[in-house]
């Protein structure tokens, strides 16, 4: 192996995506990660490949993730593999990262993989980008995204053309987008939310091509500094918000009766078959579960309907929310932000709404 | 024995955020608060040390006004405090933060069975990433998203958030513990505590203190040291205004109508 040199940006090729495991499952945020690293492997004419680290894992897993753009997949099977540890997973990734040098390595941001990235890239002495909604390569598509999505007048704006990684994410709680780039040095980290990006229908040729390669993993008991005494699955059900078709969410305007607001938009939540979310302020008041969050610190969501009742709207729950199909808000305050991004919006107490609104809706229902 | 905890201090996003007309971040008008997640690991350092004794040292990197943030955990119950500033420093991403985080909790010396907190990450950013990387520079073994610790016959107990549960870890000291809200309830600044913080000692690392750390290169720190830039920064758009309706049976007739219910 040749000296490893993080400057030396001509010699790293390709697109990798950390795919995570746990239990032996596959995380499908592995597949919003490949679907995307597929369309930057494709704007940079290079290989898509997949790291999945774990023991055991079946092979027909591995083989399933070229169905989602892989072109290879390393398998690093070993024992001390099996559940995430710090220390064997950033020892076993930075070294096959050193052998291979990927220009580019995603990882989802998740609470495995927000401990993992920051680990990866002080070691191989890179940049990271955390919790990123959006990557480029292509300026074109960069300048295409930008015109959608900012204020910046694209025409009249001078743009640096390379094949930088473009990792876009929200700064300062969602009130700002920041561009992010590492120029100098590979590879270009980045970890990316579950739910931001959109998975790629299962492709049965790409599957039957992929080529699965054992590789060879030089790990040790004592690498690792930490013993895992348990791993527990929490006994009441989390939320899937990401997954969800309807999400009615709750913000302060509960505060006059958190127990009955929130009871409300469950009943609400009910008869339109969805599930409750929360704005940051009901969660760090403690009235509902952290896994209820929509938002910039919490999940980004795009379903069907999204109702949000009393939520005001600061850009830190927008960036979570604002991309919902159809968005219905109720507040008692009519200049409250969330009107600016509501379809179809209600001034008034939700307390008064919430009610009329299960009851037509039953109405409504019952007429079919 | 001793805790060591990295603070910082934040402007408060969950208020009013100033952003000027280039589009960044007016910091000069808006508060300034310990970053929450930092309060945690605080009150973590405080809790080891009125179970064991152990010293707890409070250290920040920032502005000379941070000083005011660092007295303010000096009354909380800290031992000293230790302020990291000089303009080498400015301009860094986490990257090179982390340098110099890890450089300057190299002055002031980790021993076997030291404890260094984070909290799991500061609302401006959101990023989560110093924590590790200060654990990576030092050679520490780390767990982030500690809801609970406990001491167990010289080790630490640990539960960790998963986001559909938990993992219960035990670690030796010396190790970094990056802390979630869920961990505890950080305490007020007590009377005696604020007549006592101004007479506490605090201490300022400046880039002449630090220099001589390995980690600290002008190729590592600051502006220069930092791997990522920013290539473009934006404020996202407002969505156009959608249809304000009289009430729920409006709403209603119009869902029913697109067939969306």
């Amino acid at each position: 192996m040749s000296e490893y040199n993080f400057t030396d940006t001509a010699a790293f090729h390709g697109v990798w995506v950390f795919c995570e495991q746990r239990d032996g499952v596959l995380q499908s945020i592995s597949y919003q990660l490949l679907s995307e690293g597929r369309k930057l492997a494709n704007d940079l004419g290079v290989e898509l490949c997949a790291v999945v680290m774990g023991s055991e894992v079946p092979e027909a897993y591995l083989k399933a993730l070229g169905g989602y753009g892989a072109d290879r997949v390393y398998n690093c099977n070993h024992p001390l593999l099996k559940n995430y540890t710090t220390d064997a997973y950033t020892k076993v990734l930075c070294d096959l990262v050193m052998e291979k040098k990927p220009e580019i390595v995603l990882i989802g941001a998740t609470n495995l993989g927000r401990d993992l990235g920051p680990r990866c890239a002080a070691r191989l002495h890179t940049g990271l980008t955390a919790d990123c909604t959006h990557l480029d390569v292509d300026v074109e598509k960069y300048k295409a995204f930008l015109k959608t999505t900012s204020n910046i007048d694209v025409d009249n704006t001078k743009f640096e053309e390379n094949t930088n990684l473009k990792m876009t994410r929200p700064a300062f709680g969602g009130h700002l987008m920041a561009t992010i780039i590492c120029p100098r040095f590979r590879p270009q980290m980045s970890t990316v939310r579950p739910g931001v990006m959109q998975t790629q229908e299962f492709d049965e040729a790409g599957a039957a091509k992929t080529i699965v390669e054992n590789v060879a993993v030089d790990l040790k008991p004592e690498d690792i500094g930490v013993e895992i005494l348990e791993i527990k699955k929490t006994a009441s059900k989390m939320v899937d918000l990401i997954g969800a078709d309807v999400i009615v969410s709750v913000g302060r305007g509960i505060s006059a009766d958190p127990d009955k607001g929130i009871a409300l938009a469950e009943e609400l939540a009910g008869v339109l078959g969805g599930v409750v979310g929360a704005s940051r302020a009901v969660v760090d008041a403690g009235w509902i579960s952290a896994d209820h969050q929509v938002g910039q610190t919490g999940k980004t969501v795009h379903p069907r309907i999204y109702v949000a009742l009393g939520i005001s709207g600061a850009i830190q729950h927008t960036a979570g929310m604002q991309d919902s199909e159809t968005i219905i808000a109720v507040n008692k305050n009519d200049s409250a932000p969330i009107f600016g991004v509501a379809t179809y919006g209600i001034v008034g107490d939700l307390f008064k709404v919430v009610p009329q609104l299960i009851a037509e809706i039953k109405a409504a229902k019952a007429g079919k | 024995m001793k805790a060591i905890v990295c603070v910082k201090q934040v402007p408060d996003t969950s208020g009013k955020v100033a952003v000027k007309a280039d589009g960044t971040l007016d910091r000069a008008s808006m508060a300034t608060i310990t970053n929450p997640d930092d309060l945690s690991a605080v009150e973590a350092a405080i809790q080891l040390k009125e179970a064991t004794g152990c010293e707890v040292v409070v250290v920040t990197m920032g502005p000379p006004p941070a000083e005011g943030m660092l007295r303010e955990l000096l009354a909380m119950g800290a031992d000293r405090a230790v302020l990291v500033s000089g303009r080498e420093f400015g301009g860094s991403d986490t990257f090179a933060t982390s340098q110099i985080l890890a450089a300057a909790v190299n002055k002031i010396g980790v021993e076997a069975d030291d404890v260094v907190f984070c909290g799991r990450q500061a609302i401006d950013g959101d990023t989560a990433q110093v924590g590790p990387q200060i654990a990576e520079k030092l050679h520490l073994p780390q767990v982030t998203y500690a809801a609970d610790i406990q001491m167990k016959d010289g080790s630490l107990v640990v539960k960790r958030l998963l986001e559909d549960g938990y993992m219960l870890l035990k670690v030796k000291t010396p190790c970094l513990i990056t802390c979630v809200k869920e961990l505890n309830t950080p305490r007020y600044m007590s009377v005696s505590g604020i007549f006592e913080c101004y007479s506490k000692p605090m201490e300022v690392f400046d880039y002449n203190a630090l220099k001589d750390d390995p980690l600290i290169e002008v190729d590592t720190i600051g502006l220069k040291g930092s791997p990522t830039n920013v290539y473009k920064s934006f404020t996202p758009p407002q969505k156009g205004a959608g249809t304000m309706l009289e009430g729920a049976g409006q709403l209603v007739s119009i869902l029913n109508d697109k067939h969306l219910i």
